[in-house]
């Protein structure tokens, strides 16, 4: 056996997997996105009477609003196709938020909480925050693989400390005055950007890498995956730094747009990624998933929120329906295995 | 044809004692999926004997039982319980019909009581429905001192020994007051002198006049307590003996005394250096001083009986479970091996007995299963994997292999056992190993993809490969191997050249 590749002997239809013509799964969720925003144009022409969609300002303000938890998906998603999950996106958000702000404050802001370190360039505050997350990451990535405690647990124990920390870091009063050289990160068009950005790097990372590869592996069979001579806890733990990192990341984009660091931000937030992943087709029971889905799945959360809102549909029923959305898609994620299963 | 309700009133009123025979099974068939499990198999079962089973791993006992035990239904044949026809359609019926089963993988439920696990679906109630906890204790007690049995009907099973929990399986099975006991190798995790106990519970059962099933490997317990034996090979009936009429011999005849059919394509090669050395390999608790070489170009075969470290002894090697002491070197340089990584810079691979558990990625298609184990250390640059090479490389494979699928991005799920084995052989090809490990290679799999893995082994060989090769069927190894290793209860029990071997001195090695 030879390790030269034989390409005489394969006819260009086998030449490449990726070159198959078979639909993307995205396809059924994308036209899920684009019937919603339909039904809320027809929606809002009876009841409102105007339109949903050719309205730039509120599909600006939709996109925004989702951006930040866009990103954390991102991560979120890789977990979850691993086979983990990461329920501490949500408080490592409020607390990286809370470090980087302190590190972002204005020069000469007397009730600054570090008044020696105001006026630092952006890139102090932005460091600390990815550091931050990094770490809380290697703490959820090395309690997972070294200890072997189940994900949820181990990122449910982080998501209740990190929410500590962030409340204890000002004894919960919010951190305002940022610098404008950082509140810049958060502005126009920028939070999407990094969100795409972030998608489109991890995208290929999944699709093209030897990290993606190992990581589908992992999530499909764990042991089947160390005997193949993987790494398993090496590579549990990058994920898990990364995931962090990307909530790092997240803290500091929600600071810099709301120009304040709140202890309270980002309650929640890793429910509504770990829903955008799903309803974005990755399975919770790993190694199936893509983020283009979960970039799909993110701004359908953004249109339901917003297309209520146009609506004036009360927000707790908003709640309601959007926990009926994020359970649907699970069901069809379950269905779709079962029969995948069956063939 | 009596209801199972019916059947419980009939037995509990005693009113039919005759019967010479509790059961007989005659001529049943068992049809799998590319499998006849059994082909037309008879079974007498006589009131209080002890009636052993005996056969080679994939004999037909173990489905024999599971009709029996109501877990399958025959595809024909005849079943009666003391002379009246029955039909089981699940093993609740069976209990209620008075065959019990325990099983050889333990059943408990390791969060309960002992006593609450006993008594299952049939706790004792006061009149609001509440569980009378002290009822159940007291019979509980009642039922251990009728089996002499010292377990605390209190205790959490988690906290039991594997023999308790044994126990505790069987005195389930009496207090269904079952007239037939099946008992699937009880002994394999017992010492001595719980073997015994186990064995004073079964006479007092015996001398109750119950039946029991009893299916062993082992020859020494054959002659202590069964009063019959039926021997089975491929799913056929070869011979029913009084245990006190035959000899050890005349059993291992009659369990191996089939012909080789199946021309293995073994090529006689010249045995190389030594590719890999292993001096008093233990991992404890599953096997224990394990010394051997393999050479280039030879196929060493390991025999023994499931559970006797087989596999262990493989895993080690390939450092899934790192030994606990002894010395493995690769070409004469002494190597520890922490993890499969180690394994594999050294040139080993390894095809792991279970397909579906600890080889296939099921989800993900026939490219990412067959490219896993190679991307460790080639085809990538910076991180990104060298599609096109790879792929060019698995679309070989799956030429040369013959692996039939679609196309490479097909789900490796979709796939038939013997394809699903050929992708995973892949894997390991592209790999260029300079030993290799096979656990059942062929387990499961049709009879042409058989014969094309075993001449894609011998082929291996003949380019120099060191193949250590495990393997639960016997013409596989006598047929394939240039020497066979036997092993018994996580013991090396010999070492057998191809000259010597044959399926009687194999079988005497692996079972003592």
């Amino acid at each position: 056996m030879t390790t030269e590749p034989a390409p005489t002997l394969i006819r260009p239809a086998e030449a490449s997997v990726a070159a198959r013509r078979r639909l993307p799964p995205e396809l059924s969720i994308l036209g899920v996105m684009i019937g919603m925003m339909l039904l809320f144009e027809v929606l809002g022409w009876i009841f409102v009477g105007q339109s949903f969609i050719a309205n730039p300002l509120r599909l600006k303000i939709m996109i925004l609003q989702e951006a930040v938890i866009g990103i954390i998906a991102v991560g979120v998603t890789q977990t979850i196709i691993m086979g983990g999950i990461d329920l501490s996106s949500g408080s490592l958000v409020g607390m990286t938020a809370m470090i980087a702000a302190s590190l972002a404050q204005s020069a000469g802001f007397t009730h600054a909480v570090y008044p020696g370190l105001t006026g630092l360039n952006p890139l102090f505050p932005v460091a600390a925050g990815l550091f931050c997350g990094l770490l809380a990451g290697l703490i959820n990535g090395g309690l997972i693989a070294l200890t072997k405690i189940p994900p949820f647990i181990a990122t449910l124990g982080m998501m209740v400390s990190a929410r500590g920390v962030a409340d204890w870091y000002t004894d919960g009063q919010p951190i305002g005055n940022l610098e404008d050289s950082y509140a810049v990160i958060g502005s126009g068009w920028w939070p999407v950007v990094i969100f795409l950005a972030v998608a489109a790097i991890f995208h290929i990372a999944l699709r093209y890498t030897r990290y993606g590869k190992f990581t589908y592996a992992i999530g499909a069979n764990p042991l089947a995956a160390r005997v193949s001579g993987i790494n398993v806890e090496r590579h549990i733990m990058v994920v898990y730094m990364l995931a962090g990192l990307l909530s790092g990341l997240a803290g500091i984009v929600q600071t810099a747009r709301a120009i304040s660091g709140q202890a309270g931000v980002g309650v929640g937030f890793e429910l509504d990624a770990i829903a955008a992943a799903v309803i974005g087709g990755t399975s919770l029971s790993g190694g199936v998933g893509r983020l283009t889905g979960t970039v799909i799945g993110t701004v359908i959360l953004g249109v339901l929120t917003s297309g209520f809102t146009f609506l004036n549909v009360d927000a707790h029923y908003q709640e309601i329906i959007k926990g009926a959305v994020i359970i649907a898609a699970v069901v069809t994620d379950q269905y779709r295995q079962r029969r995948r299963r069956s063939v | 044809m009596l209801s199972p309700s019916t059947a419980e009133v009939v037995r509990q009123s005693g009113a039919v004692p005759g019967a010479e025979y509790l059961l007989e099974v005659e001529n049943v068939r068992k049809a799998f999926p590319g499998v006849l499990a059994l082909d037309n198999v008879s079974f007498r079962l006589k009131r209080g004997h002890v009636h052993a089973l005996m056969g080679e791993n994939g004999a037909g006992k173990s489905t024999l039982m599971k009709i029996i035990a109501g877990i399958y239904q025959p595809d024909s044949g005849s079943f009666r319980l003391k002379g009246q026809e029955i039909r089981l359609t699940s093993p609740l019926d069976a209990l209620q019909y008075g065959i019990a089963m325990i099983h050889q993988e333990l059943n408990l439920m390791a969060f309960m009581t002992v006593a609450e696990n006993i008594w299952i679906r049939r706790e004792p109630l006061n009149g609001f429905g509440f569980v009378r906890h002290d009822e159940m204790r007291r019979k509980t007690q009642a039922l251990f001192d009728r089996l002499d049995i010292g377990v605390d009907p209190e205790a959490e099973v988690r906290d039991l020994s594997v023999a308790n929990r044994q126990m505790v399986e069987i005195a389930k099975a009496v207090s269904y007051e079952s007239d037939i006991l099946i008992m699937d190798e009880p002994t394999s995790a017992l010492t001595d002198r719980e073997v015994d106990h186990l064995f004073k519970i079964i006479r007092t059962l015996k001398a109750q006049g119950k039946g029991i099933v009893y299916i062993t490997h082992k020859m020494n317990e054959l002659f202590e307590i069964a009063d019959e034996v039926s021997v089975f090979r491929d799913g056929k009936f070869v011979g029913e003996h009084q245990a006190s009429d035959v000899t050890r011999d005349d059993i291992i005849k009659l369990m191996v005394g089939r012909e080789i059919t199946q021309m293995f394509p073994k090529q006689t090669v010249p045995i190389g250096d030594v590719a890999l050395s292993v001096r008093n390999l233990t991992l404890k608790g599953r096997f224990h001083d394990i010394s051997f070489d393999l050479h280039k170009g030879e196929i060493l075969g390991l025999a023994g009986l499931v559970g006797s470290g087989r596999s262990n002894v493989a895993e080690t090697l390939f450092g899934v479970s790192p030994a606990t002491s002894g010395t493995i070197a690769v070409e004469g340089r002494e190597i520890a091996i922490r993890n499969p990584g180690v394994a594999m810079d050294a040139g080993m691979a390894f095809l792991t007995e279970d397909r579906k558990e600890s080889g296939c990625f099921l989800l993900l298609s026939v490219l990412d299963n067959m490219q896993i184990a190679v991307l460790r250390d080639k085809y990538v640059r910076a991180g990104f994997v060298r599609e096109r090479e790879v792929e060019a490389l698995c679309q070989e494979q799956k030429t040369s292999l013959r692996v039939r699928t679609p196309d490479l991005a097909e789900p490796v799920l979709n796939l038939s056992g013997g394809n699903q084995q050929k992708v995973l052989i892949a894997r390991w090809l592209m790999t260029h190993p300079s030993i290799l490990i096979l656990d059942e290679p062929t387990r499961g799999i049709d009879v042409g993809s058989k014969a094309e893995i075993h001449r894609l082994i011998s082929e291996l060989a003949a380019k120099g490969v060191a193949v250590l090769m495990i393997s639960s069927e016997m013409p596989e190894v006598l047929g394939m191997s240039d020497r066979v290793m036997v092993m018994h209860e996580g013991r090396m029990t010999g070492i057998v050249d191809r000259k010597d071997a044959t399926q009687v001195k194999i079988m005497e090695l692996a079972s003592q």
